[in-house]
């Protein structure tokens, strides 16, 4: 475009402005993204859930326990491929809460049958497997706090109290990022054995046949369970997922309205800008109509330097948010695995400075555009 | 001191640009507001939550209730501790206490489901906790199926009106009375009687035991007696320490958040405030020249600059601390991930965070315009006139 | 037909609640090739008389026509259409935009034509070079005397070849060399090119320069000089 050189001299005149106000879109941009991205993550997750994946916890509530004897009911229950369990563990590692990450004892075989997302190399699972000891943990944590395969790493329990010291085994990386790659397994065994009682299962994950027959499935390991001492809730592991992500709180409704705020305050904040430099161009306006720029050519200059300007700051904002976050490796404290900014978070962005474009350099282009050369010329003499 | 009228007059012949500036620092200022209020209104929720009176004893290496347990034998030996102090009627002031979370619908999403704390209590109870108080109705009944509810649960789920019953591990509960607890994260829970519970629950275990302190400031002397009592096998934690310490993991996100976004935002608003001062100074050029030539000092007209600035950015730390204002007291829950509860709790704008807020702002304004007012008041007359 | 027809027109303005009549039917004609000087006090008309020929301004009644053309009847975008390929004007100050150097305040005419970059360079450098700033075409206006800063808005006034050139107070900012430049450049224009040239101007000196000079009083026409035989 010939005219183009008109557009970067007008945003050359100012350097400072400028660079400042693109920074200003850059950053509100950036906070844009990020915030959506806390909820894109977590709806993401939420939606996360193996099709022939069942999840059978204790109807009383997610805390209390089942007897492991249910296993082998279920799994005599028409339509079910297989059960496995699984026991939330608790205990600390480290000092501060930012250590913190998940730890599961699990009936393993089973368990990492039914997981196929959590992929190791075959001799590491095999050398799980084989001891009764051994843990195998998520990459995510193991790069964190520097672990390697064969090392020992004792957890002070909480909810089942005293020392307990396991030989990681193994390193797995999940294949679906809603997984966490932060989680620790060990072997149910060695959690009964400790214990010195009849197994206990958290919870049971109950593979299907047929992804159709869910519900089904569902409502009839709870019939089974109705009457016993500890009766059953079962869904799909879908389900069970969407559950915790309603834990957070409103969290859409919080990102939403900061996002708004910020958003509204860089508009306020460029649109300042370009009025301020459109209104010291009035006379340099006149003279262009008096060489006979037409009305049109004049609005549209002074509304594609808005743009350039929006279009700057949409890029670095939104780059450098597509960029960073997986560079820090950031999953929000572990309550976001896979966090990340989706292609369509970057639209909406761009959306968003070309709304920003328009509604910054309207009035201006509108008012350069209308100008009435006379009187503007009368002014300037 | 150049007149401040100068300034005002200055400001009022650019009102567009004079307003953006200022609505953009308020809007700044409002929602840093905002979210030290909802970090406040949790800190205040569980740091209420305790009393510096009182202590609270789990099971040893549990970090939270829920991961707690404690036999009826501990309990026994506990109650007759003598760092116990005694009520009124002569018995300790000891509360065994058993903690379970019980899944409870949202009203507007069935499949949401939130985990709610039911506490099971005894008597002793109402006593000892701090700031309990029964808002309508009446004590539970021992031996009935009631429970009392937390003040914070109203509105958020259903069936929670006095005589209504409350369906959770397979019974049907009455209310019999709603409470409040001075604010405290107990306002989210459900009491009911230990005896109702614990044949539901965990059967003969209490999650924690706590009991007034007959002398305040032999806590530390309590502590080491009580943890070093093979018999017990208990962690001693100062009711208010510890649960001012339970906001956790869930404290630090919205730390972080808070000051992430704000800062962010407030770097915008500077650039915004240094923007609008620049073209002020620019516009302003032949005037300037005017002040130094008629014979104000450089430093006056830097001081003049900053304190149109000053004024600028004060007027939008009011409108930002005033739009913050309403956010005040609106309740909003999430869950307590250290003790995997859900917890109520309000936002809460205290005048000195309402004080902070305008600092802010202020401050904002004052660092974007300085190198402004800087330059506008080392121009040399020569250049101004030209 | 003279190139510039002014036909009984009549223009006033509004100023708050007075109205004020500039022209209460002027006529009067422009040959072709002639080098014009209108003088007059404050407030006789003479910029808006330019105006009225550049069409940046309508009389209120009346006709103007330029090279045949009806400019008083033209729409606001016929107008800029005709400007850009007719008329070549020159202000009294902040003719050049500061942004940008002499070469591109030259080219912005052209940038309205369909010329390709390269034919757009030789007009400039032509232009450039008429006005003898040949070697400055690089310089922001910055940097550029104010003498040289008028040369070149002179070289963009008739970088397109255009009909006219319309010239408002050109030396009024000037020292009397830069004057003495830019009057005897646009003498040149006038004798070598053939230029049409009007000028606005309060210099007798200036009004020397041209072969005519119209004196205007309050709208009227008053007096026509012709100059004494060209120096």
């Amino acid at each position: 475009m010939k005219y183009w050189h008109l557009v970067t001299a007008n945003l050359r005149r100012h350097k400072l402005r400028t660079a400042l106000t693109v920074l200003s879109v850059a950053l509100a941009l950036f906070l844009f993204a990020s915030l959506r991205s806390v909820v894109t993550t977590l709806h993401t997750n939420s939606q996360f859930g193996g099709a022939r994946r069942l999840v059978a916890t204790n109807a009383t509530g997610i805390v209390f326990i089942l007897p492991i004897s249910y296993a082998n009911k279920i799994k005599g229950l028409r339509g079910v491929r297989s059960v496995s369990w699984a026991n939330w563990f608790g205990g600390k590692y480290g000092e501060s809460a930012r250590d913190f990450f998940p730890k599961f004892a699990i009936d393993p075989e089973s368990y990492l049958g039914m997981y196929p997302e959590l992929k190791l190399p075959e001799e590491q699972k095999q050398a799980f497997l084989r001891e009764r000891t051994a843990a195998i943990v998520g990459k995510g944590i193991a790069d964190k706090f520097g672990w390697k395969v064969d090392q020992n790493i004792t957890i002070q329990g909480t909810i089942f109290p005293g020392d307990w010291t396991f030989t990681i085994r193994g390193i797995y990386v999940p294949s679906d990022p809603a997984i966490g790659d932060n989680v620790m397994f060990f072997h149910h065994e060695y959690f009964d054995e400790r214990l010195g009682h009849a197994g206990i299962a958290g919870w049971f994950i109950v593979e299907i046949e047929n992804a159709d027959s869910a519900a089904a499935v569902a409502k009839e390991i709870d019939d089974q369970f109705r009457n016993s001492s500890a009766a059953t809730k079962t869904g799909t592991e879908k389900e069970f997922q969407a559950g915790f992500a309603t834990m957070l709180g409103n969290v859409s409704l919080l990102m939403g309205m900061i996002g708004t705020a910020v958003v509204f305050a860089i508009l306020l904040i460029t649109a300042n800008a370009m009025m301020m430099s459109a209104s010291e161009r009035t006379a340099e306006v006149a003279v262009m109509k008096t060489i006979g720029f037409s009305n049109r050519t004049v609005f549209a200059l002074v509304l594609v330097e808005a743009g350039v300007i929006a279009l700057a700051g949409a890029v670095i904002g939104l780059g450098i948010a597509k960029g960073f976050y997986p560079l820090i490796k950031f999953q929000g404290f572990g309550f976001l695995p896979g966090f990340t900014v989706t292609p369509l978070t970057m639209l909406w962005g761009l959306l968003l400075a070309l709304g920003l474009m328009l509604a910054s350099g309207l009035v201006p282009a509108m008012r350069a555009a209308r100008l009435p050369i006379v009187q503007a010329l009368r002014r300037v003499e | 001191m150049i007149p401040l009228v100068y300034n005002a007059r200055s400001m009022m012949q650019r009102p567009v640009s004079t307003t953006f500036t200022a609505v953009g620092i308020a809007l700044v200022v409002a929602v840093f507001i905002g979210m030290l209020a909802l970090g406040q209104g949790l800190q205040a929720a569980l740091a209420r939550t305790g009393s510096d009176h009182n202590v609270l004893v789990l099971r040893k290496g549990a970090d939270s209730e829920l991961a707690s347990g404690i036999g009826r034998d501990a309990a026994r030996v506990l109650a007759a501790s003598p760092h116990v102090a005694t009520g009124t009627d002569g018995r300790p002031l000891v509360s065994p206490e058993v903690y379970v979370l019980v899944p409870l619908p949202r009203p507007n999403n069935p499949t949401a489901v939130a985990n709610v704390v039911v506490r099971g209590v005894s008597e002793q109870a109402w006593s000892v906790r701090s700031n309990i108080q029964l808002v309508d109705g009446n004590r539970p009944t021992s031996g009935r199926l009631e429970i009392c509810v937390g003040r914070k649960l109203l509105g958020r789920f259903e069936h929670l009106d006095l005589g209504s019953s409350l369906h959770f591990a397979g019974r049907d509960w009455t209310v019999a009375c709603r409470f409040s607890a001075g604010g405290s994260a107990f306002e989210s829970e459900i009491w009911a009687e230990n005896e109702q519970v614990m044949p539901l629950f965990r059967g003969e275990v209490f999650q924690s035991i706590t009991f007034r302190l007959k002398d305040v400031g032999a806590f530390a002397d309590a502590k080491r007696a009580l943890e070093a009592d093979p018999q017990l096998g208990v962690d001693v934690h100062l009711e208010s320490e510890f649960y001012a310490k339970q906001v956790g993991i869930l404290g630090i996100m919205l730390r972080v958040l808070a000051f992430g976004v704000t800062g962010i935002m407030a770097v915008g608003a500077i650039f915004g405030a240094v923007n609008t001062m620049y073209a002020a100074v620019a516009a302003r050029t032949p005037e300037i020249a005017v002040l130094l030539t008629v014979g104000f000092r450089p430093s006056q007209v830097l001081l003049s600059f900053l304190a149109e600035c000053l004024l600028i950015a004060t007027v939008g730390a009011v409108l930002g601390a005033l739009l913050a204002l309403p956010v005040n007291g609106i309740v909003t829950s999430t869950t307590n991930w250290t003790s995997f509860s859900e917890i109520a709790f309000s936002f809460r704008v205290t005048p000195l965070l309402l004080l902070l807020g305008i600092a802010f702002g202020v401050l904002m304004g004052v660092v974007g315009g300085f190198f402004p007012a800087w330059r506008a008041s080392r121009l040399q007359v020569v250049q101004a006139l030209r | 037909m003279a190139l510039v027809e002014i036909r009984d027109v009549y223009k006033s303005f509004q100023r708050d609640t007075q109205r004020i009549d500039v022209f209460t039917g002027l006529s009067l004609d422009m040959e072709a090739g002639s080098f014009t000087a209108l003088m007059g006090p404050s407030g006789s008309g003479k910029s808006t008389l330019l105006n009225l020929i550049a069409g940046l301004d309508k009389p209120t009644s009346g006709v103007v026509r330029v090279a045949g053309a009806e400019v008083s009847a033209m729409s606001p975008s016929e107008l800029a259409n005709w400007r850009a390929r007719n008329i070549g004007f020159v202000f009294q100050s902040f003719n050049l935009l500061p942004v940008l150097t002499a070469y591109q305040n030259v080219e912005l005419p052209l940038l309205l034509t369909n010329l390709s970059a390269k034919d757009r360079g030789e007009r400039v450098r032509l232009a450039l070079d008429v006005v003898g700033l040949g070697d400055r075409g690089d310089h922001y206006p910055r940097q550029l005397s104010g003498g040289q800063e008028q040369r070149t808005a002179i070289a963009r006034a008739i970088v397109a070849d255009p009909t006219v050139m319309l010239l408002d107070e050109p030396t009024g900012q000037l020292d009397a060399k830069s004057s003495q430049e830019v009057l005897a450049l646009l003498q040149r224009l006038n004798n070598e090119f053939s230029k049409t040239i009007v000028i606005v101007t309060h210099d007798a000196h200036a009004a020397e320069r041209a072969k005519l000079t119209l004196h205007l009083e309050k709208g009227d026409l008053v007096e026509k000089r012709a100059a004494v035989a060209a120096r």
